[in-house]
């Protein structure tokens, strides 16, 4: 099952940007495109651990701002040469409000 | 009514104005004298005649049947002894007047001869006439010949000889051969020629004494002592306008007699021409101009109206066999650039000085049959731009259609130079590529060519091609990344030219493939769009690498380092007191002194960010942009204030600069040093913008750089005042920021664009004033404290969007 939660205003995240979510298990990344879908990612890149809020986002990507890996936003996987996954969480936009799955996020915080 | 015409000296010059009268139908009565005992020949054939190719009488150029044709009453052996100007007469040696109604002066020159002791001796000769000649041609291999001077004269006569079998010796008293018509490389070459052909050849040479015996020559001594023994001694160091008569008879002379435009002396009843002659200042030894002068002075004579110019002249040699051609100003200087063709198998050398993309000179050795080619590219003042690649091969690689410089490449011969840095030519090339070597890096790997400037890596890979065919591609010009295919520069071009001015719009109209770009081509199009549309373009964060979206410098754990400004580096207790407060209240880790005179605050929480921005804020700092593209530091010495050295106020004038230029946007970072004396204690001379303060002013230097690459700056100029530095360093800035790709520093760019070109502009007064001005408009938008603004308006934004902490725990 699951149980959304409205975690902020749409607007309150730029396009082509990020804002993190602290939760008690560490940062969520929570990342708005430029055609204003949003996606939920652990902040750290699987390379040095680089926050990846901090990130470019460009397509449905976020490029790592210490090392410029590349992250697809949708599947979490590295791109390119580099190999690698970060953890993706269900997140939808609804009414001008970004809803995260705090099922997921609870599941994450007991793994 | 016949005009009574009486010419001094039988030469060509004299000879074809002659020509030109009789042509015309001119009714003229002509008395010609000449000191030799014959009429008009061909000087300039005297050297074949020597080498035995020729014979006097097939140089002759007016025969006696052509001068009795023409009426000429020749009085050949004899000199003219004076000229009663008053009375318009001449008079000849054995005492006859005779009347005249023009005189034409063609007396030519005389050898210079260097009064060395012994010069009077028998056997010590010049060469100017056949006399000369003729004793030059009774030497023979048992003979021994030494020839003073280097120039084309001189060897021309030591070729002729050598050719009979004669054993000659060239002293030159310069460092090489010919100097006035070839450069160093081609003397080379003449030189190498001459001594193959069995002539010895001594440069930098100084000659002492003629040493005789009996009144006869017998060897000539030099001041180191070297003596070189002789039957002959042909001395052929230059000559000299002959204006003895011309100076007695109280014509104006100089170093020739003076000549207006239409050939007149400064008696309207007398003309001058050829060698004798001087013409705004200048003096004349070719042919080229003398025949313009005769058909001057004839035309005069006639009533006509004519003007004698001055044109670009040329010299087409032949030396012993060897082809040479030089024309135009081939001196090295300021402002200009050679392309040089060397092919060391065949003997060819190829010069051409480039000045403002025109030709100005060109010196060729060994193979000449563009020479007139090149010679009207200089009189025209083609401009080159579009051939330049090309334009060394010569007029068969310019074509109407765009040149193809791989068939340049491809009519190389195996010898010719590619790689000038290793000496790698282009056989050793194709053989490595015959060899599996089928890229460019593979070459470099095996042969080194383009390993070193890289300057050649163009024909390198230009080899390849031609060599390779079909296999090779040639690797397309670097686009910015993958989302287009146009390099840096086409999407500047476009931003400009397109008047694109706006992410999207160059997204568009460039033809992006991604839907919005990347984190390589966003940060690259943001700037530009910054810097050619200050006012229109609105700054895009998101288009921003961290740092420069959120002020201040990521480090590795994802805190951040706070550094503010210091202005040239001076600070005040108030300062430190808020710093080291700031350092206390936010739990700094790690305070640094930075390398641009400034105090580093690392591990800095970004949330922390706004309050700690505020709080330096209040205490009258800005950020220090120690994150950016654009200008961080200019680190000074104490110059006049404290330093016993110091020429100026260079603290003063660092903090001027900086207060200039803080805020603005630069395609790299931007470092300064000023330092007050050429000790340079601000290490002024490894910044991007580097000034050196003198007693005498400001000297400014760009291009240096003291990271991944270490370079000292070039001197872009002097100036005497704050202000002209000041001035300068926007407008150089602003040049930057127009001009350069993303990310290269101004040292990389600069090799680019040629620092020339750079100077160029900062040296023109309108370009520079333009620059600043436009540089100045940049700054109204631009030089504000990002810290400032973030603390008050944008702070929301460094905090977490949500804080789910209190909610997982219930």
């Amino acid at each position: 099952m699951t149980d959304w939660i409205d975690i902020a205003a749409l607007d309150d995240i730029p396009q082509r940007g990020a804002r993190v979510v602290k939760t008690r298990a560490g940062c969520v990344a929570v990342f708005r495109t430029a055609a204003d879908e949003v996606f939920a990612l652990d902040n750290a890149c699987p390379h040095k651990q680089g926050p990846l809020a901090e990130g470019i986002v460009h397509g449905s990507a976020v490029t790592c701002p210490l090392h410029s890996w590349v992250i697809s936003l949708e599947t979490g996987l590295v791109q390119g040469n580099d190999e690698g996954q970060v953890a993706t969480y269900p997140a939808r936009v609804e009414g001008g409000r970004i809803l995260l799955d705090t099922t997921f996020l609870q599941a994450r915080s007991a793994a | 009514m016949t005009q009574n015409i009486i010419v001094i000296g039988a030469g060509m010059a004299s000879g074809r104005a002659l020509e030109h009268l009789f042509d015309a139908g001119a009714d003229v009565k002509v008395t010609l004298f000449n000191a030799e005992p014959r009429g008009n020949y061909n000087r300039i054939m005297l050297s074949p005649v020597l080498a035995g190719d020729k014979t006097y009488e097939e140089i002759v150029t007016h025969d006696a049947d052509w001068y009795e044709a023409n009426g000429v009453t020749c009085r050949f052996g004899e000199r003219v002894a004076s000229v009663d100007r008053a009375a318009k007469t001449v008079t000849a040696e054995n005492g006859d007047v005779l009347p005249y109604d023009k005189l034409i002066f063609g007396t030519g020159s005389n050898p210079f001869m260097i009064p060395l002791p012994g010069h009077d001796l028998d056997g010590v000769i010049a060469y100017r006439d056949l006399e000369d000649t003729e004793l030059m041609m009774s030497m023979g291999p048992q003979n021994k010949v030494v020839v003073i001077g280097g120039g084309l004269l001189g060897l021309e006569a030591a070729a002729g000889m050598a050719a009979r079998g004669v054993d000659v010796t060239v002293v030159h008293i310069m460092g090489h051969l010919m100097e006035r018509q070839l450069d160093e490389a081609a003397g080379y070459l003449l030189r190498k020629a001459l001594v193959d052909k069995g002539i010895t050849v001594l440069c930098q040479a100084n000659s002492k004494e003629i040493l005789g015996e009996d009144g006869k020559v017998r060897s000539l001594l030099l001041d180191d002592g070297t003596e070189l023994p002789c039957d002959l001694l042909v001395m052929a160091v230059g000559i000299r306008p002959n204006v003895a008569l011309a100076q007695e008879a109280g014509l104006a002379v100089g170093k020739g007699i003076h000549v207006n435009d239409q050939m007149l002396t400064s008696d309207e009843h007398i003309l001058a021409v050829g060698e004798c002659v001087e013409h705004n200042g200048a003096i004349f030894g070719l042919v080229a101009p003398l025949y313009d002068q005769a058909k001057v002075a004839a035309q005069t004579i006639l009533g006509e109206e004519a003007t004698f110019v001055q044109k670009e002249l040329s010299t087409k040699l032949k030396v012993t066999g060897c082809d040479l051609f030089s024309a135009g100003d081939f001196a090295d200087g300021e402002g200009r650039e050679d392309i040089v063709f060397r092919d060391p198998g065949r003997g060819v050398y190829r010069r051409l000085v480039i000045e403002d993309n025109v030709v100005v000179g060109t010196v060729m050795y060994g193979d000449t049959a563009d020479s007139n080619w090149f010679f009207g590219l200089i009189r025209d003042k083609t401009d080159i731009a579009e051939m330049r690649d090309t334009v060394i091969f010569g007029p068969a690689y310019q074509g109407g259609a765009p040149v193809d410089p791989l068939a340049a490449v491809a009519a190389l011969p195996r010898d010719a130079e590619i790689c000038g840095c290793n000496g790698i030519c282009k056989g050793t090339i194709v053989d490595a590529i015959e060899g599996g070597a089928t890229d460019l890096t593979a070459v470099k790997a095996v042969t080194k060519a383009s390993a070193s400037c890289g300057t050649c890596t163009g024909l390198v890979e230009q080899v390849l091609a031609v060599t390779l065919g079909d296999d090779f591609v040639m690797p397309a010009a670097q686009s910015i990344c993958g989302c287009t295919d146009l390099t840096h520069e086409d999407v500047r071009r476009m931003i400009k030219s397109q008047e694109l001015k706006s992410m999207d719009a160059v997204w568009q109209e460039c033809g992006w493939k991604t839907r919005d770009g990347c984190h390589v081509c966003r940060p690259a199009l943001n700037y530009y769009l910054i810097a050619d549309w200050p006012l229109e373009y609105l700054d895009d964060p998101q288009s921003r690498f961290i740092n420069e979206r959120k002020h201040a410098n990521i480090q590795k754990d994802g805190t951040f380092s706070v550094v503010p400004r210091m202005w040239g580096g001076i600070t005040t207790p108030d300062e430190l007191r808020a710093i080291a407060d700031a350092a206390d209240k936010y739990d700094v880790p790690t305070v640094k002194v930075t390398g641009g005179q400034r105090i580093d605050l690392l591990g800095v929480k970004g949330e922390d960010l706004p309050a700690i921005w505020a709080d330096l804020n209040d205490a009258g700092m800005v950020s220090g942009h120690a994150y950016s593209k654009g200008l961080r530091t200019v680190k000074t010495c104490v110059g006049t204030d404290h330093c016993r050295f110091g020429t100026q106020d260079s603290t003063g004038l660092g903090i001027k600069l900086e207060k200039a230029l803080w805020g603005s946007w630069t395609p790299h970072k931007l470092k300064l040093g000023v330092s007050g004396c050429p000790r340079n204690c601000a290490e002024a001379t490894c910044k991007d913008i580097g000034v050196v303060c003198v007693d005498s002013g400001f000297q400014v230097g760009i291009g240096g750089a003291a990271g991944m690459d270490v370079r000292e700056v070039e001197r872009l100029i002097d100036v005497e005042t704050e202000e002209e530095t000041i001035l300068v360093i926007k407008a150089m800035t602003q040049l930057y920021r127009e001009n350069a790709k993303y990310l290269d520093r101004i040292y990389k760019w600069m090799n680019k664009v040629g620092l020339d070109w750079i100077r160029e502009r900062i040296a023109d007064p309108s370009e520079r004033d333009a620059l600043a001005a436009r540089f100045d408009l940049s700054q109204t938008v631009y030089q504000k404290d990002p810290w400032a603004e973030h603390a008050q308006k944008k702070a929301a934004v460094y905090r977490p969007v949500a804080n789910l902490t209190l909610e997982a725990a219930e």
